[in-house]
């Protein structure tokens, strides 16, 4: 699936996107979180935060949520517009 | 309590162009003798002291207009409204430029009133953008942390 990381997020990561395959047993948006958070030390940096926001498909999610047959996930800072 | 159906303009955009409130606010009302409410809000960036050079409004295109267009749904469903119109500008944006543009009509004020302070709180927290500071003295500035007075504004329609 797609994943999308924006402001601070991508800045940590150092890219704006990229392909992720989930392995099967990942089933919820807080266990993909963590699994996020493991794959290296920029994920860690930027996930270790606790603070990350998670929309599927453009909408948003909390972490108990059910990943299901997302197409895009983005990852990203409390939302500052306005 | 949701409000019956009725014939509602509805317009949002996400842009990098400024805009002009007035003339936007004009093509909701133009032609129009039933209302009797147009509530105009425009938030601008702030110099913040004088050491702010830019904004840099990054967002998630796509998203940011379904969010704005699911909240101005919400605002509907709370209120008669007769228009709901919203800009959200992106890219570099200089102090005492316009970011945002909520413009609300309806047949009595309360109505248009509340909806624009209810879509502003809502936006603010949940449509996807992220402000970056540029300061004046060059040094890059840090991503402008979200805050809690205004999860709470939003918080405030829940009751």
């Amino acid at each position: 699936m797609k994943a999308l990381y924006f402001a601070w997020v991508r800045e940590k990561i150092g890219k704006a996107e990229e392909e992720i395959a989930l392995p099967a047993e990942i089933k919820t948006v807080g266990e993909l979180v963590a699994w996020m958070s493991h794959r290296g030390e920029e994920y860690a940096e930027a996930f270790s935060t606790g603070t990350v926001r998670v929309a599927i498909d453009r909408a948003h999610v909390k972490h108990d949520a059910l990943i299901g047959k997302a197409g895009e996930i983005a990852f990203f800072p409390p939302m500052t517009g306005g | 309590m949701t409000h019956p159906a009725h014939f509602c303009q509805v317009s949002v955009r996400v842009q990098a162009e400024t805009f002009d409130a007035v003339a936007e606010a004009q093509r909701l009302t133009e032609g129009r003798t039933d209302l009797g409410a147009v509530v105009t809000f425009t938030g601008l960036c702030r110099d913040e002291g004088g050491t702010l050079a830019a904004l840099e409004i990054e967002h998630y295109p796509g998203m940011a207009e379904a969010e704005i267009l699911r909240t101005v749904e919400e605002a509907r469903g709370r209120w008669p409204l007769q228009g709901a119109l919203v800009i959200h500008r992106f890219g570099k944006i200089k102090p005492g430029e316009p970011i945002v543009l909520v413009v609300t009509t309806s047949i009595h004020r309360t109505e248009a009133f509340e909806a624009a302070a209810f879509l502003m709180d809502y936006l603010k927290t949940r449509a996807p953008f992220w402000k970056k500071q540029h300061l004046i003295d060059q040094s890059a500035g840090d991503w402008v942390a979200a805050k809690d007075q205004d999860e709470a504004a939003a918080e405030r329609w829940k009751a």
